[in-house]
C-alpha cells in the first residue's frame, strides 16, 4: 500500500487551527530557524482517514480475530474503558498539577484512582503496597531488581551481584537484571518443567541477590516446588522476584505473597484487560512485602485521615524516581474500571475460565500434536511441532496457515527450551464455540501436514502480503522514508 | 457475569474433556492445592453504569477547568478529533506486537511512516518504534552512547528537564556510571562550562532543545567539542517546536530523543506518553527498541517487518541494547495521524502561534512592576519571569483566580525560588493571556 507521502500534494491542507489573535512578530530569531520545512505529509483530513481506515484493515486484532497468543493475555478489552480514558477531567489533566501549590486538592479525584487500584492489587496479590509508576512489564521488572538491589545495599550486602533466572524465562528477565546492574545465572528446568532445584541449591549463596520466577511459569505450568523454591532463596539471604506475566491463571486463586515472593511485577495490559495497542503502552505496577516498602519509587499516593489524598515525597530509603510522574495513568484508569467491574467474585472467576479454556484445548488437542511437558497446565499450553517436522512443517509454517484460517497465531518458538513451541493462550472471554473452532482449525492443519504438507508450508495465501524476506530487512536495512533524495 | 462466555453448561462440557468435576478439583490437578484467599477487604462487582457514574464523579474532583499555562515539557496543545478516530479503532488497538508481520501490516506500515516523521523532523537517518517517554528515551540514549564509545561518563547539561534527570540519576544509582551535571546559570557561559566538562573519559554530553527554560540555543560548536573529545552529542528536543527550529541532525547531534506528548498525545495526567529516539546510519544496530523496516515478500511485493531483532532482549537475552518488550506503539500511531492531520503547514502554523502567543504573554507580563525577564530573546513557546516574591505562593494565590499560572522552579532550582515558568501553545486566546497578565498584577 502507497505510504502517506506518496499521496501528499504540494498546498493541501488537513489542519484547521484557530487565526492569529495576538500581533504576528517573528518571534524566533533567524538564525535559529530551520531552512527547509520538515517534510511531512501535506493531505486532507479525509484522506489522512482513508490512509488509517485502509491500514487499519490489515491488522488483526482481539476485536476481528481470536488471539491465543501465549504469555500476552490478549483477552477482550471493554468499550466503556476508552469512553473513561477520554473524559476530559483525566485526559486533560496535568501531571504537575499536584506539585502547584495546593495543587494537591487539584487532583483529588485521579488520585483517588491510583490509591484505590493499588489498594485492590495489593489485596489480590498479597502483598503490603503497590507502585503504579512502572510503564511496562519489563519497566517493572528493572523497577522490582532496583529495589532488590536498594535492600541488600541498605542491609550492607553489596556483594549480592547475581540475579539467578530460570531457562525458561522472557527474555526481559535477564535483561532487566542487567540493567539494574545485576550478573545473570541461568538455572535449569527439570524433566517435568520445573525448576530444577538441585542446580538451584548448587548456585544458592552469599553473591545471590535474588531469583526471578514466572508464576506459573512460561511453560504454562503451576511450579508445585514454588514455596520450597522461595524458602530456599531466602535461607540463602536472596529475595523473590515473581514474574506476573501470567497473573490471569491465578487471579483471585493464589497470592504470589502468600507463596513467599517479596516482589512482583502485574501487566496491566494482561491480566486487566487494558488494550495491547499494537505493542503498548503497557502498564506494570510492582507489588512488595513489608520489607520492600521503604525502597518503593515517589512519589507515593497517601490517604490522610479525613479521607484526602495527597502525594508523599518524604522517603529517605527510595529508589527515587523510576517514571516522569505517577505511572501510564490512562491504563490505570482502565485497569480501575475493570477491577471495580469484577469485584471480589469476578476475579477467581477469571482465573477458573482462562485454565479451563487452556486445558480444554490442550486435552483435545493431545492426539494431534507433542507436548514435551504432558501435564495439566495452567491458562495456557504449550505444544511443539516435533511430529509436523518429520513432514518438513515447522510451528511457524502451522502459524502462518492458522492466519490464512482466521486465526492469529499463538506465540511460536517460546519458551526457548521447548523445540519448535507453540504457546496457546485463549483466555478466560473467549467462549467454547470459538474455541472449538480453532481446535478444528489445529486438527485440520494436523491432518493436511501428513496429507499435503506444502500447502502449509505456502501459507499465508489471503494475506495483504505473503512471507516476508526477512533476510533481506535485516541485511540492507531501509528503515525510514527521508523524503529527501541522495539522503 | 461480564467478559466471561462461558455457561454453566460449557463449563460442564469442558470438566468432562478435561477430566474434572469442579474447579476445586481442576486447581487440584494444576498442583495448587491450598485454599483461596478471601479477598474481604474488596467489594462485589458494579455494572457499566455504576462503574462509569463513579469514574464521571471523580474525573469532576481534577481541575481541568484552570487555563493553563502549565508546561514544563508536557503541553496543552489542540488534538483535532480524526486522531482520536483512528487510534479508536480496535484493528489498531486490540492487536499486539506485531510479531506475525502477514497479520500485521497496518500496524508495521504506521510503525514504518511514524518513523520516517520522526527522522524527517529531527534531521537524522533513522528513529526506532518508540521507547516509554522523553525521560527513558534520554536514559537510553546515555546508555547507547556508553555502547558505541566504552566509556562509562555522561556529561548532562542542568538546564536539561529535571524531570528527566532524577530519573537518570535514579536508573544509574546501581550502574558503571559517572555523571557529571554542569550548572545552568543564567550568564551566556553555560555552553562554555558544558565543553570544559567533556573529556577524553566522556562518552556523551546530554543537552536540551529548547532548554528547560525554554530557551533556544545554537549547538554546532558544543557538539563538535564532543566530537573532537571522541564523545557523541546528544539531545532531548520538543518535537512542535522542531517544525521552525534547525533540526537537531543538522546540528551535528549523534542521538536525538524527546518526549512527544505534545504531538497529538492527552496529558492525561502523566501518561501514557512517547518517548521518542533517532539516530544516524553509523550507530543504527547500537539503538535501542524495536525498528521496523521495509522489505519485499515471496511475491516480490512490498511490505514491512520488525528487523534488526538481534538487538532486543528476545534474543539477546542479559546482552540486549535494552530490557525494553512492550514500547508505546498507540502513542507513536497517534503521533502519526496527528503529524499527518496537522501536515507540513499546519505544524509550522502551530509552531508559529505557539511562539507568537509566548512572546506576547511575556511582554504584557512584562509591563507588570517588579516582574523582571530572565534569560534571552530567543525562546520558543515557555520562558521565565522573575517575581519580587516566591513563585510558588504566587502560583497558589493565582490558582483562586481560575489560572495554573505556569511552573515554580524552586522545586528544582533552589536559586530560582522567586521565578515562574510559563508556557503558552495555540490554545490560549488573547483575553486569557491579558487576563493571566492581570490576575497576576493583581496578586503580586
Amino acid at each position: 500500500m502507497k505510504l502517506i507521502f506518496s499521496i501528499s500534494r504540494s498546498g493541501r491542507e488537513g489542519s484547521s487551527i484557530p487565526k492569529a489573535d495576538v500581533p504576528k512578530v517573528n518571534a524566533i530569531p533567524q538564525q535559529f530557524r530551520r531552512k527547509k520545512p520538515a517534510e511531512l505529509p501535506e493531505v486532507s483530513e479525509q484522506e489522512v482517514i482513508r490512509h488509517f481506515t485502509a491500514l487499519s484493515r490489515k491488522n488483526m486484532g482481539v476485536d476481528t480475530n481470536f488471539y491465543p497468543l501465549g504469555s500476552c493475555t490478549m483477552k477482550y478489552n471493554p468499550k466503556f474503558h476508552e469512553r473513561i480514558a477520554a473524559l476530559p477531567g483525566f485526559a486533560e489533566l496535568h501531571p504537575l498539577l499536584p506539585q502547584l501549590r495546593h495543587g494537591g486538592v487539584l487532583t483529588q479525584g485521579a488520585l483517588a484512582v491510583i490509591y484505590e487500584a493499588e489498594r485492590i492489587l495489593s489485596e489480590l496479590l498479597g502483598f503490603s503496597a503497590c507502585t503504579m509508576q512502572p510503564l511496562a512489564g519489563a519497566h517493572g521488572e528493572l523497577t522490582g531488581c532496583m529495589l532488590i538491589a536498594a535492600y541488600h545495599k541498605d542491609c550492607k550486602d553489596e556483594k549480592r551481584k547475581i540475579m539467578l533466572i530460570p531457562d525458561a524465562a522472557h527474555g526481559t528477565n535477564p535483561a532487566s537484571a542487567a540493567v539494574a546492574g545485576f550478573e545473570t545465572v541461568e538455572i535449569a528446568s527439570d524433566s517435568e518443567g520445573n525448576v530444577d532445584l538441585d542446580d538451584l541449591k548448587k548456585h544458592l549463596g552469599p553473591e545471590v541477590a535474588g531469583l526471578m520466577l514466572t508464576c506459573p511459569n512460561t511453560l504454562g505450568l503451576f511450579d508445585p516446588n514454588v514455596k520450597e523454591i522461595c524458602r530456599l532463596v531466602h535461607e540463602a539471604g536472596g529475595l523473590c522476584y515473581c514474574d506476573g506475566a501470567n497473573f490471569n491463571a491465578i487471579i483471585g486463586r493464589v497470592r504470589p505473597g502468600d507463596l513467599g515472593f517479596d516482589v512482583m511485577h502485574v501487566n496491566l495490559h494482561k491480566t486487566f484487560s487494558t488494550p495491547h495497542g499494537g505493542g503498548g503502552p503497557g502498564s506494570g505496577p510492582v507489588g512488595v512485602a513489608e520489607k520492600l516498602v521503604p525502597y518503593l519509587p515517589v512519589s507515593r499516593v497517601a490517604k490522610r485521615s479525613d479521607g484526602t489524598y495527597a502525594l508523599e515525597y518524604d522517603y529517605p530509603d527510595s529508589i527515587g524516581y523510576i517514571a516522569p510522574f505517577y505511572g501510564n495513568f490512562g491504563i490505570i484508569l482502565r485497569a480501575y474500571a475493570y477491577m471495580l467491574t469484577l469485584g471480589k467474585e469476578g476475579f477467581r472467576r477469571v482465573s477458573e475460565n482462562a485454565v479451563l479454556n487452556a486445558n480444554y484445548i490442550r486435552c483435545r488437542l493431545t492426539p494431534y500434536y507433542d507436548q514435551k511437558y504432558a501435564r495439566f497446565s495452567m491458562h495456557e499450553c504449550v505444544f511443539s511441532a516435533t511430529r509436523q517436522i518429520a513432514k518438513g512443517v515447522h510451528a511457524l509454517d502451522i502459524a502462518k496457515a492458522l492466519i490464512d484460517r482466521g486465526y492469529h497465531p499463538p506465540t511460536i518458538y517460546f519458551p526457548m527450551i521447548v523445540p519448535e513451541a507453540l504457546m496457546i493462550e485463549p483466555t478466560e472471554t473467549e467462549s467454547k464455540d470459538t474455541i472449538d473452532s480453532f481446535i478444528e482449525a489445529m486438527i485440520e492443519i494436523a491432518q493436511m501436514t501428513e496429507s499435503n504438507p506444502e500447502q502449509i508450508q505456502q501459507a499465508p495465501l489471503t494475506t495483504p502480503v505473503k512471507r516476508m524476506d526477512e533476510t533481506r530487512a535485516a541485511r540492507s536495512p531501509v528503515v525510514a522514508d527521508l523524503g529527501c533524495p541522495g539522503m | 457475569m461480564p467478559y466471561i462466555a462461558n455457561t454453566e453448561a460449557d463449563v460442564k462440557e469442558m470438566f468432562k474433556t478435561i477430566g474434572c468435576d469442579s474447579f476445586e478439583q481442576m486447581w487440584e490437578k494444576a498442583q495448587i492445592k491450598f485454599p483461596p484467599p478471601s479477598l474481604d477487604t474488596l467489594h462485589s462487582g458494579l455494572s457499566e453504569y455504576e462503574v462509569v457514574k463513579h469514574l464521571n464523579e471523580l474525573a469532576a474532583r481534577n481541575a481541568t477547568q484552570l487555563v493553563n499555562f502549565l508546561g514544563a515539557g508536557y503541553y496543552d496543545h489542540i488534538i483535532p478529533a480524526a486522531v482520536g478516530e483512528i487510534t479508536g479503532r480496535s484493528e489498531f488497538y486490540t492487536a499486539y506486537t506485531p510479531y506475525q508481520p502477514e497479520a500485521s501490516q497496518g500496524t508495521l506500515q504506521a510503525i514504518y511512516e511514524y518513523q520516517s516523521m520522526i527522522c524527517r523532523l529531527t534531521g537524522l537517518f533513522v528513529a526506532n518504534a518508540s521507547l516509554y517517554d522523553g525521560g527513558t528515551a534520554l536514559f537510553e540514549a546515555m546508555m547507547m552512547a556508553g555502547r558505541i564509545t566504552r566509556r562509562r561518563q555522561a556529561v548532562i547539561s542542568e538546564a536539561v528537564s529535571p524531570i528527566f534527570r532524577r530519573m537518570i540519576e535514579c536508573y544509574s544509582s546501581n550502574l558503571d556510571i559517572e555523571l557529571i551535571q554542569v550548572p545552568s546559570g543564567t550568564d551566556d557561559s553555560a555552553q562554555q562550562r558544558l565543553m570544559e566538562a567533556i573529556t577524553e573519559n566522556t562518552a556523551c554530553v546530554i543537552v536540551q532543545y529548547p532548554n528547560v527554560f525554554g530557551t533556544i540555543e545554537a549547538w554546532e560548536e558544543v557538539t563538535a567539542h564532543a566530537h573532537a573529545k571522541g564523545a557523541l552529542a546528544v539531545c532531548s528536543c520538543y518535537p512542535i517546536a522542531l517544525a521552525v527550529l534547525t533540526p537537531p541532525g543538522e546540528m551535528g547531534f549523534d542521538i536525538v530523543t524527546g518526549e512527544g506528548q505534545s504531538i497529538g498525545i492527552p496529558l492525561s495526567f502523566g501518561g501514557p506518553y512517547l518517548g521518542f529516539m533517532a539516530t544516524t546510519e553509523k550507530h543504527m544496530r547500537k539503538m535501542p527498541g524495536r525498528i521496523c523496516g521495509r522489505t519485499v515478500d515471496l511475491d516480490g511485493k512490498d511490505g514491512f517487518v520488525l528487523t534488526l531483532q538481534t538487538r532486543e532482549q528476545h534474543i539477546r537475552r542479559a546482552s540486549a541494547m535494552s530490557n525494553i518488550c512492550s514500547n508505546e506503539n498507540l502513542c507513536a500511531l497517534t503521533a502519526l495521524v496527528y503529524l499527518c492531520c496537522m501536515g507540513k503547514q499546519g505544524l509550522i502554523d502551530v509552531a508559529e502561534l505557539c511562539a507568537a502567543k509566548a512572546a506576547f504573554a511575556r511582554s504584557e507580563i512584562l509591563k507588570i512592576d517588579g516582574v523582571k525577564p530572565v534569560g534571552g530573546e530567543a525562546f520558543f513557546n515557555e520562558f521565565v519571569i522573575s517575581l519580587p516574591v516566591d513563585a510558588a505562593e504566587v502560583v497558589g494565590k493565582m490558582i483562586d483566580k481560575g489560572f495554573a499560572a505556569g511552573f515554580p522552579l524552586g522545586r528544582y532550582y533552589p536559586d530560582r525560588k522567586n521565578q515562574l515558568l510559563i508556557a503558552v501553545t495555540e490554545k490560549r486566546t488573547r483575553e486569557e493571556i491579558k487576563a493571566l497578565a492581570n490576575a497576576l498584577e493583581a496578586v503580586l
